[in-house]
């Protein structure tokens, strides 16, 4: 186990240690104490390592994360597994705005809640969420399983290409171009896997199924009010 | 003596039959033919020209702005407004091609431990494969590696061929992240945030459904085919100070190893530039307005946004003020064309520029050739701005095998090579003929301006006098 304390050490020593580690290191399991609402902490990881960061985190962590898994004791800021590609990034607590934005892959999961923009632009990552998530979550999203078992604030879904949203809750208002869909039980199975892997317990029939109506593929006078 | 009238004596004749036809067609009622009525007997509208006319009744047809390729039409001050004052008895020029004249130019040179030296202060802007064909991409980097000189991806993401065709590749950091990986990231040799485009401040971009082919729908994770929108604002950052906190994840992600630039769409461009430098941006991108686009409304191309000629001033202005002139390198677009364009731009303080249009010209974009294609878009060679249509007659904006097959890499990259060598000698010329053994080294005070208008915007004298205007109390 490698423990680096950002109390004695810093995010800029953290990270080029942890870029550094060669493909076949042993050196797979990570502590970081004290982070202390730090910033881009272990970010652009590129190698399955665990890291396990005990305490709350600034903006970015893990971003742009591959194959690495990142489990945050705590809160944490704007952009939390921002861009990942592949991995795993958890959150025990709440996470802030823009939670998983523009994920291609890999998983990113919320135990607490997750604030506005949760998964904007995602595209293709899954994230779970236990708690509820804000307004204009998975906004412009294109790819990839949203799944709340909380509440959804406005405008959920807003000018959406592609995704598939489920929440467990009350959604407050859907945004241009997002319906509601059949849960069908290629649906129903798809939750349930993505809870499993999350390890988070909820009623699959509970959840219902959102996603776009495709309307605003293109450009056209009758959706003007939508642009 | 009568004003001469550009008609031929042919013309005035076929003007009299013109003329008679009303009196005939009265006579004979109205259903037979009536023609043409004489145009000097017209009166325009000044309102209501033709072009305006035209386009309300295509927006009466279709309901929808129009939707458009290229940068602005409109007349602008530009750098043709600046004149450079070549040595005489005062100073002493250089003499051309003997005594040396340098170009090269660092870039990154703040916080990166991997600054960019680049042969030329001439690089070519951010432009997307998607946008542009895979052949005008490779054709680009072609040329620039050839110059020893940076070129740029754009909204979608870098494709192998770019990266392999060129030595010196920015790699852009969109609203949309489409196609962004850490991989590219960290192959790329510098980044570029971009938070606006010249041709339009405030807005996302747009490439229409023509252009979205399977391996563009691929790259961008979009359904094939659709009308794609992105968005125009970063999706996990609002304002300066989280772009600071951005900015600082992309260094921690290439371990502060390339510069990053901050592009900015001109507008209220002190206060931006200013704004960016204090986020920590290495490079300053300011793109005027004049600067191109794949496709944008046409009512944003014309209407939003300051031309490249005083954004320039604010921009180094802002980086005077805060003693970072030359320490945050900047690079200016938007209408960039020519060596003498280059030169002017440098003695205001750009430290490079960045060209995007004029590239696409000198790879054949608006050449008089396969008319009948030009025509079929509903326009003529020297007049096409159609590359949002996908149907680019010469290959070089679109997704269209046989029409892409028309733009030869090897053949685009050598045109592209010529160009920029033309450039860089027309710039050189002039820095010698002003006396300076760098291009660098050109200086406003080398400058005066033609008009008024581009007297006050650039801020050097009008030609002749010691006159700025808004400066010295008048
Ligand atoms: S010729 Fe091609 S590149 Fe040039 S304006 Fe027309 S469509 Fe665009």
């Amino acid at each position: 186990m490698q423990i680096v304390d950002l109390a004695q050490s810093n995010v800029r020593t953290l990270n080029q240690r942890l870029h550094d580690l060669p493909r076949d290191t042993n050196e797979r399991a990570w502590r970081i104490l004290n982070p202390r609402g730090a910033h881009a902490v272990a970010v652009g990881l590129n190698l399955a390592v665990e890291i396990h960061v005990e305490g709350h985190v600034g903006y970015y962590c893990a971003g742009m994360n591959k194959e690495a898994t990142v489990v945050i004791h705590g809160q944490c800021g704007w952009g939390v597994g921002e861009n990942i590609m592949s991995g795993l990034v958890r959150v025990t607590g709440n996470a802030s705005q823009a939670a998983g934005a523009s994920g291609h892959g890999g998983m990113v999961v919320i135990e607490g809640d997750a604030g506005p923009r949760c998964g904007i632009s995602m595209k293709g990552v899954d994230i779970v969420v236990g708690g509820s998530i804000g307004n204009f979550s998975a906004f412009m999203a294109q790819a990839g399983n949203l799944v709340v078992c909380g509440d959804a604030g406005d405008a959920l879904g807003d000018s959406l290409y592609e995704a598939d949203l489920y929440v467990q809750g009350k959604v407050a208002s859907l945004g241009a171009d997002c319906v509601e869909k059949k849960m069908t039980p290629k649906d129903a199975k798809t939750v349930a896997a993505l809870l499993a892997k999350a390890g988070i317990k909820a009623d699959v029939a509970r959840f219902r199924h959102y996603g776009s109506a495709r309307k605003l593929y293109h450009f056209h006078v009758d959706h003007a009010d939508a642009y | 003596m009568p004003t001469k009238r550009p008609h031929s004596a042919k013309s005035a004749k076929s003007r009299a039959a013109k003329s008679a036809r009303p009196a005939k067609a009265a006579a004979t009622g109205p259903s037979a033919k009536i023609g043409p009525i004489d145009p000097n007997l017209l009166r325009p509208s000044a309102a209501f020209p033709p072009q305006v006319i035209a386009e309300i009744h295509r927006a009466a047809d279709q309901g929808l702005y129009e939707i458009r390729g290229f940068g602005t039409k409109r007349k602008l001050p530009t750098f043709d407004d600046l004149l450079l004052l070549g040595a005489s008895v005062s100073r002493y020029p250089l003499e051309g091609y003997r005594e040396k004249c340098d170009t090269n130019v660092v870039l990154g040179t703040r916080f990166a431990k991997k600054p960019i030296e680049l042969k030329i202060p001439i690089t070519v802007a951010g432009m997307s494969f998607g946008s542009l064909s895979a052949n005008a991409k490779e054709s680009i980097g072609r040329a620039c590696t050839a110059m020893g000189t940076s070129s740029t991806t754009g909204d979608g993401g870098m494709t192998e061929e770019e990266r392999r065709a060129s030595k010196t590749l920015v790699y852009q950091v969109l609203p949309s992240r489409y196609g962004l990986n850490p991989d590219d990231l960290r192959r790329c040799d510098a980044i570029e945030v971009v938070i606006g485009q010249g041709a339009k401040p405030g807005g996302g971009g747009m490439l229409l459904g023509q252009k979205i082919s399977p391996r563009v729908a691929k790259m961008r994770t979009l359904p094939q085919g659709i009308d794609q929108r992105s968005a125009s604002r970063h999706p996990d950052w609002t304002g300066p100070d989280d772009l600071t906190i951005k900015l600082q994840e992309l260094r921690e992600i290439t371990d502060w190893e390339k510069p990053i630039y901050v592009k900015i769409g001109a507008t209220r461009t002190y206060f931006d530039t200013q704004l960016a430098v204090k986020a920590g941006a290495d490079v300053i991108v300011l793109d005027g307005m004049q600067g191109g686009t794949g496709a944008t409304q046409d009512v944003f191309i014309e209407h939003v946004g300051i031309p490249t000629l005083p954004a320039l001033r604010l921009a180094v202005d802002a980086l005077m003020e805060l003693d970072m002139h030359r320490k945050v390198q900047l690079i200016v677009s938007g209408g960039i064309r020519s060596g003498a364009d280059v030169a002017k731009a440098l003695a205001m303080g750009a430290d490079a520029v960045s060209i995007g249009s004029a590239v696409l010209v000198a790879l054949g974009c608006n050449r008089p050739v396969h008319v009948e294609e030009y025509r079929a878009l509903g326009t003529e060679p020297g007049f096409c701005h159609h590359c949002h249509t996908g149907r680019c007659p010469v290959g070089v904006t679109t997704q269209d095998e046989k029409l892409q097959a028309r733009l030869d890499p090897e053949r685009g990259g050598r045109w592209l090579r010529n160009y920029l060598s033309t450039l860089t000698l027309e710039l050189q010329t002039m820095a010698r003929a002003c006396g300076k053994t760098h291009v660098l080294n050109l200086e406003p005070e080398d400058l005066v301006a033609l008009t008024v208008e581009a007297a006050a915007m650039a801020r050097v004298p009008l030609a002749g006098t010691k006159w700025i205007p808004g400066q010295g109390g008048y």
